[in-house]
């Protein structure tokens, strides 16, 4: 079996929509995040704003480090990656 | 309807219940989450709520049954921005009005669009005819970064025409249903501006904008440095000088029958938002603007500092019943059209909005 990278979103989502783990062979965050919207479409206005950026009190981590690219979301993926998508504490 | 009203607030939307004289609460949604604005019951019976979460955006909530259950609904979006549109970005950043008539519910919000829609929220679309306006590029925020469309007053007969009202773009009239749009806040006056730009209509901040329904062509608005009246459905509109304290405030209510009597809520200045000599007041008009009362009976007068913003006052369809919540949560009620006022909170979250029905 191929490695996939992983993708969970933070708890605090739950009380609005499903967070389903999810596991894809995405290469980029924007293609492994849309991987995620398919299995539930109601999460990507929740990530993403009307732009498709993400949104500027969400964070993304992938293999511990923070994503740098909030515009097109090119960061790259590892096979194994683990990506956590979490609300930012400037936000709230 | 007098006897239900909605407080949607800091941390959740609160339903009220009048027995009598006593209101109370009688019910919570979205303990927890900013309400910015709530829409009650349209003619179908659906209600929407406006949530701004602090993380994850803005979302539209709809309940069928009176808010005892609610279900997320679409959120108006922005449409791609294209690479040579500068200003604002083309992002949602809070609803901050909602209205309906007819079927079809209106949303204003920051950065300034108005979307509209026929299904119940299921679908939304941006007015393109306002937003391309090209004198939108000189709009700016009032309030927030972004300026925003705080006040939609449709007009109750002429259903192809309304007016909205921006901080800081002046007031817009559609009377083809939205297709076209003029600006109609001439006679206004900006303090804020430069002296040769103080009567630029487009650069106006008009906090709140209310239409008398039983004689439509008034319209009332509690400027950010004074009070204005139109008589003439926003073709001309005329200052009123006369109101006591102070003529800075957000909020206005206008009676549903009789244009000629309206209510304020005076703060000291734009840079000092707090109650005159901290004591908690509302100026009312019976006579078109002539002369104001000041109504004291039952606020607090000693070392308050609430702040009525601007959709923090409401009248209800009987002219009698008014609600006044305050950004540090105190909340009245007054059954004699401001005349005397009883406290049902000091402690609520900050109030942004009270409604009736």
């Amino acid at each position: 079996m191929v490695n996939m990278a992983r993708f969970e979103f933070t708890p605090q989502l739950r009380r609005f929509t499903e967070t389903p783990v999810v596991d894809t062979d995405a290469t980029t965050l924007r293609a492994g995040l849309e991987a995620t919207f398919a299995k539930n479409p109601r999460l990507r206005g929740y990530v993403l704003d009307d732009q498709g950026h993400l949104r500027a009190n969400v964070v993304v981590f992938i293999d511990g480090r923070r994503s740098t690219d909030r515009v097109s979301l090119n960061d790259p993926l590892r096979a194994d990656g683990k990506v956590y998508v979490l609300q930012a504490l400037s936000g709230g | 309807m007098t006897d239900r009203a909605w407080v949607a607030t800091r941390k959740g939307l609160f339903e009220l219940r009048r027995k009598g004289s006593d209101w109370s609460i009688a019910n919570v949604s979205f303990l927890g989450e900013p309400v910015s604005m709530v829409l009650p019951p349209t003619s179908s019976g659906r209600m929407l709520a406006a949530l701004n979460l602090g993380h994850f955006g803005v979302k539209v909530h709809a309940s069928d049954d009176g808010g005892v259950n609610w279900h997320e609904v679409t959120t108006p979006a922005y449409p791609q921005q294209p690479p040579e549109a500068t200003g604002v970005a083309w992002k949602l950043v809070q609803i901050w009005s909602m209205e309906s008539r007819n079927g079809t519910i209106w949303a204003g919000t920051l950065p300034g669009g108005l979307f509209r829609s026929d299904d119940g929220g299921s679908s939304w679309k941006l007015n393109e005819a306002l937003w391309h306006k090209p004198e939108r590029a000189e709009w700016f925020g009032g309030g927030y970064d972004v300026p925003g469309i705080h006040s939609i007053a449709a007009h109750p007969t002429r259903p192809e025409e309304m007016l909205v009202g921006i901080s800081c773009g002046g007031a817009w009239v559609t009377k083809d249903d939205g297709a076209t749009w003029t600006l109609q806040a001439s006679g206004m006056r900006a303090a804020y501006m430069p002296p040769d730009q103080a009567e630029n209509p487009n650069t106006q901040d008009p906090h709140r904008i209310v239409r008398c329904p039983a004689k439509p062509d008034v319209l009332w608005t509690q400027h950010h440095n004074g009070i204005w009246k139109s008589v003439d459905d926003a073709v001309s509109w005329q200052e009123v000088t006369t109101s006591p304290l102070s003529s800075f405030g957000f909020a206005v209510a206008v009676d549903p029958s009789d244009a000629d009597t309206a209510w304020f809520v005076p703060g000291v200045a734009d840079q000092q938002r707090v109650p005159v000599n901290g004591a908690l007041a509302v100026n009312r008009t019976r006579d078109g603007g002539k002369s104001f009362e000041t109504l004291r009976n039952g606020l607090p007068q000693f070392a308050c500092y609430d702040l009525i913003y601007r959709h923090g006052l409401s009248v209800a369809p009987d002219g009698r019943q008014l609600l006044m919540g305050s950004t540090t949560g105190g909340l009245w009620a007054s059954g004699d059209a401001g005349d005397s006022w009883t406290t049902l909170s000091n402690h609520l979250p900050p109030i942004y909005t009270v409604r009736f029905g």
